[in-house]
């Protein structure tokens, strides 16, 4: 394990979660699953001391220095790291804003590829992530148990034989296991039927947030789909239920909705996602909800083949490295809101105009 | 229209569906958004008090909360109330000082009571050794805070005991411990079901 000291590393990469492959991944941006684990002997993060606290990060470190394979993985002491450096990481989804915001010692290693990642003193000891792209819960999950397994060795975790993992808060005891689906849904949303269709799961056991827009508003069509209950039922069950019962549904929905568009009005459509692209690559200043909002639809219209001179690796990054610390950190420079809007329309039309022909280091 | 958490215009229109409420509409500037979307669990602590409400309406008095308001955790000293107010517990220990207490909540949370899958690998840890520990820990502190050194070196000298020991369940092997000058006991493995 190395301790990282500045993140140009993860600056210059995209994780591999947003590589745009991995089944149905046309419409399911990524799978993550997390784990909450905290260590018998110490207080949880609320009723710690700053000295509990050291002590803690002490003692996962050492364990996470003596694991095999480990050589590779970057240590980050978030205490240490500036706003925005802390800013970038959360945009990157590799840390919790909670983390980020928190105070006293804590820190995260992350792996080179940004699989896995595993943050110290967050609300609990540890929390473990893993995240794929696609929708690959269980392979995720094979992953995360060897994690956790060996993370474990010699750690003692607080576990209870009835209530299981103990975790600060009640609504994460038990397994400690939260399985999130990201998935893009313009389709629902265009045909008004979003509300309908997760309605129609409310007696479902999970949670489903979204962000999208009103009206003539900017849309962003992401939802994640994650469990709500973590006690009561294996790992195992909670994969099912959210990877089998509740996403494929949503995905044969939010299909059906796409092909409907298509029959109904395939010109409209393509006019919409070529005005989008047009003025992702030409606009010369953007906020980022607008960008947000025309990425969407140029990504459903590479799904549906009506633009293909783009990739959907190229939108999915574009999500993330638009936002306001990754643009701060690619031009290695503090930028105002105004700034940002130049330096994120220089960056769209760099990565959108001629794309396809544009070679990856010129980015 | 204005962001619910500030003065700036929201653009952005977030949905909670949670159940059983029904769809909930958050109206956000774009940092508020943010803050929301990327918070994990949709808000914990209104789940908690909502089933701690709930619980109130199923014969609870009130003269009863009160009274659980004012119960502590020995062992990291949080009250009920506290937990309540922050949806937040204090130590592993409440799981078991607040049991009773917590059963309902859990209930209507999770709607289960057993904890049917994975476990840990070590011996599962015994209760007692942990709450031993995180209350020496603190004595500990409030020795040192008092400059009472001596009690606090004798207290250290408990925890030390306590975690060098490998058939004690608190145990913490030399190579985590933050004493490294421990080296005598071999390994940690061992500690079967
Ligand atoms: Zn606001
Ligand atoms: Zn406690």
């Amino acid at each position: 394990m190395k301790q990282a000291t500045d993140l140009s590393v993860l600056v210059k990469n995209s994780g591999e979660w947003l590589k745009g492959t991995g089944p149905e991944s046309d419409i399911v941006i990524s799978s993550r699953i997390r784990l909450a684990r905290n260590l018998a002997g110490f207080p949880f993060i609320k009723k710690c001391s700053d000295d509990d606290r050291r002590k803690i990060e002490r003692q996962v470190r050492t364990r996470l220095e003596a694991l095999a394979g480990w050589d590779d993985i970057q240590y980050v002491d978030i205490d240490s790291l500036a706003e925005v450096d802390r800013q970038f990481l959360v945009e990157r989804q590799l840390i919790s804003r909670e983390i980020a915001e928190a105070e006293g010692s804590r820190a995260v290693a992350i792996d080179p590829g940004e699989q896995y990642s595993v943050m110290i003193n967050e609300e609990d000891h540890l929390r473990l992530q893993v995240m794929h792209s696609g929708l690959d819960l269980i392979s995720a999950w094979e992953q995360m148990d060897k994690l956790d397994d060996a993370i474990e060795g010699e750690l003692l975790y607080a576990f209870h034989p009835r209530f299981g993992y103990l975790t600060a808060c009640p609504t994460n005891v038990g397994t400690g296991l939260r399985v999130s689906v990201m998935l893009h849904l313009p389709g629902l949303v265009i045909t008004q039927q979003i509300e309908k269709v997760f309605r129609s799961m409310q007696r479902i056991n999970v949670t489903v947030r979204g962000l999208y827009g009103e009206g003539s508003q900017y849309t962003g069509d992401f939802y994640q789909v994650s469990n709500q209950v973590t006690l009561g039922h294996t790992e195992r069950e909670l994969l099912t239920m959210v990877g089998e019962e509740v996403v494929p549904r949503i995905i044969d929905y939010e299909r059906k909705a796409r092909d409907f568009l298509m029959e109904k009005g395939e010109q409209d459509l393509l006019d919409d996602v070529s005005r989008a692209l047009g003025i992702l690559s030409t606009a010369r200043k953007i906020s980022s909800e607008e960008t947000m909002h025309y990425l969407s639809k140029v990504r459903m219209g590479v799904n549906l083949g009506l633009i293909d001179d783009v990739e959907v690796a190229t939108i999915n990054k574009l999500f993330i490295h638009t936002q306001p610390a990754h643009l701060q950190k690619l031009q290695g420079r503090m930028l105002t809101t105004s700034d940002r809007h130049i330096e994120r329309a220089n960056y769209l039309q760099r990565h959108l105009r001629d794309s396809g022909s544009l070679p990856e280091e010129l980015n | 229209m204005k962001c619910q958490y500030c003065d700036k215009p929201a653009t952005f229109h977030i949905t909670e569906l949670t159940q059983p409420g029904g769809p909930q509409i958050l109206h956000l500037c774009e940092h508020h958004a943010r803050t929301v979307l990327q918070k994990e669990a949709p808000s914990p602590i209104k789940t908690i008090t909502g089933a701690l409400a709930k619980q109130l309406q199923l014969g609870q008095t009130k003269e009863e909360l009160q009274k659980l308001d004012k119960k502590e955790c020995p062992s990291c000293g949080i009250t009920f109330f506290e937990f309540r107010n922050s949806g937040r517990l204090g130590c592993p220990m409440d799981y078991t000082h607040f049991e009773s207490d917590l059963t309902p909540l859990l209930i209507n949370i999770h709607d289960s009571l057993e904890h049917t899958g994975k476990r840990p690998s070590r011996a599962a840890a015994n209760v007692d050794a942990q709450a031993e520990l995180i209350s020496l820990r603190k004595a500990m502190e409030a020795a040192v805070q008092n400059e009472d050194y001596e009690t606090a070196s004798q207290i250290r000298d408990k925890i030390n005991e306590i975690q060098g020991d490998p058939k004690h369940p608190g145990y913490v092997p030399p190579s985590e411990n933050d004493d490294a000058d421990s080296e005598e006991s071999a390994s940690g493995e061992g500690g079967g079901l």
